[in-house]
C-alpha cells in the first residue's frame, strides 16, 4: 500500500531523515518506535506533505506521491492525526468533524460517518456542539481520531496517540485504533509507548536518530534484547 | 444630551468605516498574522476607482461600489501573490516591512499617475438631511451606515456557513491541521485577501462620498485608525473589528466635539497604548489556553 524509499529529510543543515525505507502492506498495522526527536513525526509529516523531502520517494498504491501537495495526498485518501491532536479547539465537535470531510461531496454519506464516529467514541455524540477546546486530552484524541476518518482513508497515520493519556485510556485508544484497523483501514503508528504500540502491530520498525535500525514483526521486537533494554525498561 | 446623540449619530457613521476597513486588517492578520500595513492604501485605490468610474462613466452608486470592491479584490489577491507570498516561511519582521514598502509603492504610484492633488467626488447620494427633534441626521449617513451593516452581515455569513469561510476559520486557527483536512492554503490566504480589500474598496467609496474629498495619501490616518480598531476589538477577531471601528468613530467624534478637534487623532493613539498596556489581547482577542 504504501513504500517509502530511501527517503531523506533536512530542516536547514539538520539531516532529519537518512535513507529511510519503510513499507506498509494493505490491511496491516505497522508501528514506528523511537526516542524523542529520533524522526517518528517527521516521517510522518513527510507522507502526508507537510515537510518536503530532499530524496527520496514515497508510493502509494504505485502512484509516486512525493511531490504532491498536502491536500492532494488527503485526497488520495492519505489521513493523519497529528501529534498534540491539533482539532480546531474554536470550532465545535461536529464542525471538526465536517472539516474532516471537506473534499467529500457526499453529503448524506458524510451524515452515515459523522454517526459512526460517534457509535466509535459515543463522548463525541454527547458534545457534538461543543467546542472542541473545552474537551479533555483523551475526548480531543478521540475527535482528532474521528476527524481523521471522516475523509474514509485507506491508509491512516497516527502520530502519538497515547500522549499525555492516562493509562487506562491508551489501552481504550489502543483498542480503538485495532478496531479501526480490522474494518479494513491500514494504520501507520508512530510511538513512543512501545510496549502499547508492539503488543497491536503486525510489523514494527526501529528509528533512531533519523535512521531505521531495525525493523520484524511486532512479536518479534518485543522479544529482541536490544528492545527490551532501550524501549520497554526491561534488564 | 442632544449634542451627545448627535455626536454619537456622526460617530457611528465614521466607525462604520472604520469598522470596515479593520476588518480587512483583522482577517489578514488572523490568517497569516501580518498587520498588512498596506491596506490603507488599498482602500485609497478603492476611493479612486470609485471616483473614475462615477466621474467619467457617469455610473452610480451601487455600480461604482460593486466595481470599486472588485477592483479592491483583485489587487488583495495580486498584492499577496507578489509581496508576501514569497515571504510566507520568511520571518514576520521580513514580512512587516514588505507591508511598509508596498504601503509606500501604492501611494506613490497612485501619485504618479492621478497627482498630488486633492479631488472632489461627485454628488451620488442624496445629503438631505433628516431631523429627528434636534439631531440632523444626513441621508449619505444613512446610506453609510446601512451599507456597512449589509456588507457586514454578508462576511458573517461568508465566515460562518459556507466552505471557504470554514477553510478561512480552520487556515486561521492551524495551517497544517487544516492542509490535513485537504484545504488549500494558499487559495484559502488568497480569498482572504480579497474578502479584506473588497470591503477597503468599499470603505473608500463611501468615505469619498461623506468627506467629498480623496487624495493618494488618504489612506494612511485610517489605515492606521482602522488597525487600532482592529488592535482594541482584539486582532484576528471579526466581530471585534465591528465593535472597535465603531468605538474609534465614537470616541473621535465625541473628542472632537466636546473637546478639541485638533486632540482627536492623538486621542485615538493614545488610547491604543493604553489597550496595549492594560489589556493587550483586546477585547474579543484570543486568549485560548491549551489543554494536555
Amino acid at each position: 500500500m504504501l513504500q517509502i524509499k530511501n527517503l531523506n529529510v533536512h530542516y536547514g543543515v539538520i539531516h532529519a531523515l537518512k535513507d529511510v525505507n519503510l513499507t506498509v502492506n494493505k490491511g496491516e498495522i505497522v508501528t514506528l518506535i523511537g526516542a524523542n526527536g529520533a524522526g517518528k513525526t517527521t516521517t510522518l509529516r513527510t507522507i502526508s506533505g507537510l515537510n518536503k523531502a530532499t530524496s527520496g520517494d514515497i508510493i502509494l498504491e504505485g502512484t509516486n506521491i512525493t511531490n504532491l501537495l498536502a491536500h492532494q495526498r488527503v485526497e488520495m485518501k492519505v489521513s493523519q492525526v497529528p501529534e498534540g491532536r491539533r482539532i480546531f479547539p474554536e470550532m465545535s465537535v461536529l464542525e471538526n468533524l465536517e472539516l474532516g470531510a471537506f473534499l467529500r461531496k457526499d453529503k448524506n454519506e458524510i451524515k452515515k460517518d459523522i454517526d459512526h464516529v460517534y457509535d466509535l467514541f459515543p463522548i463525541l455524540g454527547k458534545r457534538k456542539k461543543q467546542t472542541a477546546g473545552t474537551l479533555s486530552g483523551g475526548e480531543q484524541q478521540m475527535l482528532a481520531m474521528g476527524r481523521a476518518l471522516m475523509s474514509r482513508p485507506k491508509i491512516l497515520l497516527l502520530d502519538e496517540p497515547s500522549m499525555g493519556l492516562a493509562p487506562l485510556l491508551v489501552r481504550e485508544i489502543f483498542e480503538i485504533i485495532k478496531n479501526i484497523n480490522s474494518t479494513g483501514t491500514t494504520i501507520l503508528l508512530v510511538e513512543q509507548n512501545a510496549r502499547m504500540a508492539l503488543s497491536i502491530a503486525h510489523r514494527a520498525y526501529v528509528i533512531e536518530t533519523g535512521s531505521i535500525v531495525l525493523s520484524g514483526t511486532g512479536e518479534e521486537l518485543s522479544k529482541s534484547d536490544e528492545i527490551q533494554k532501550a524501549y520497554l525498561g526491561g534488564e | 444630551m442632544e449634542q451627545f446623540l448627535q455626536q454619537m449619530v456622526n460617530g457611528i457613521s465614521l466607525g462604520s468605516i472604520y469598522a470596515l476597513i479593520a476588518l480587512g486588517y483583522t482577517m489578514v492578520y488572523g490568517i497569516i498574522k501580518l498587520i498588512n500595513f498596506a491596506h490603507g492604501d488599498v482602500y485609497m485605490i478603492g476611493a479612486y476607482v470609485g471616483f473614475a468610474v462615477t466621474t467619467y462613466a457617469n455610473l452610480g452608486f451601487f455600480p461604482a461600489l460593486i466595481i470599486s470592491m472588485a477592483s479592491c479584490a483583485v489587487l488583495g489577491i495580486v498584492v499577496e501573490r507578489i509581496a508576501y507570498k514569497p515571504l510566507r516561511n520568511s520571518s514576520r519582521i521580513a514580512v512587516l516591512i514588505t507591508a511598509i514598502g508596498v504601503s509606500l509603492l501604492l501611494e506613490y504610484v497612485m501619485m504618479f499617475f492621478v497627482g498630488a492633488e486633492v479631488r472632489s467626488y461627485p454628488k451620488l447620494l442624496s445629503d438631505k438631511a433628516i431631523n429627528l427633534g434636534n439631531i440632523v441626521i444626513n441621508m449619505q449617513q444613512v446610506y453609510i451606515v446601512v451599507t456597512s451593516v449589509v456588507l457586514m452581515i454578508i462576511l458573517q455569513f461568508i465566515v460562518n456557513k459556507t466552505k471557504i469561510g470554514k477553510s478561512m476559520r480552520a487556515v486561521s486557527a492551524d495551517k497544517d491541521a487544516a492542509q490535513l483536512m485537504g484545504i488549500k492554503v494558499d487559495k484559502t490566504i488568497s480569498f482572504t485577501f480579497a474578502i479584506g480589500s473588497a470591503l477597503a474598496g468599499a470603505g473608500g467609496v463611501l468615505v469619498g462620498i461623506y468627506y467629498n474629498s480623496i487624495d493618494p495619501l488618504m489612506g494612511v490616518m485610517p489605515g492606521l485608525k482602522a488597525f487600532v480598531a482592529a488592535v482594541f476589538g482584539g486582532i484576528g477577531s471579526i466581530p471585534g473589528a465591528m465593535i472597535g471601528g465603531l468605538s474609534i468613530g465614537v470616541m473621535e467624534t465625541l473628542v472632537s466635539g466636546y473637546g478639541n478637534s485638533m486632540y482627536r487623532d492623538a486621542a485615538v493613539f493614545a488610547f491604543l497604548i493604553i489597550i496595549l498596556i492594560l489589556k493587550p489581547s483586546g477585547l474579543l482577542g484570543k486568549n485560548t489556553k491549551e489543554k494536555v
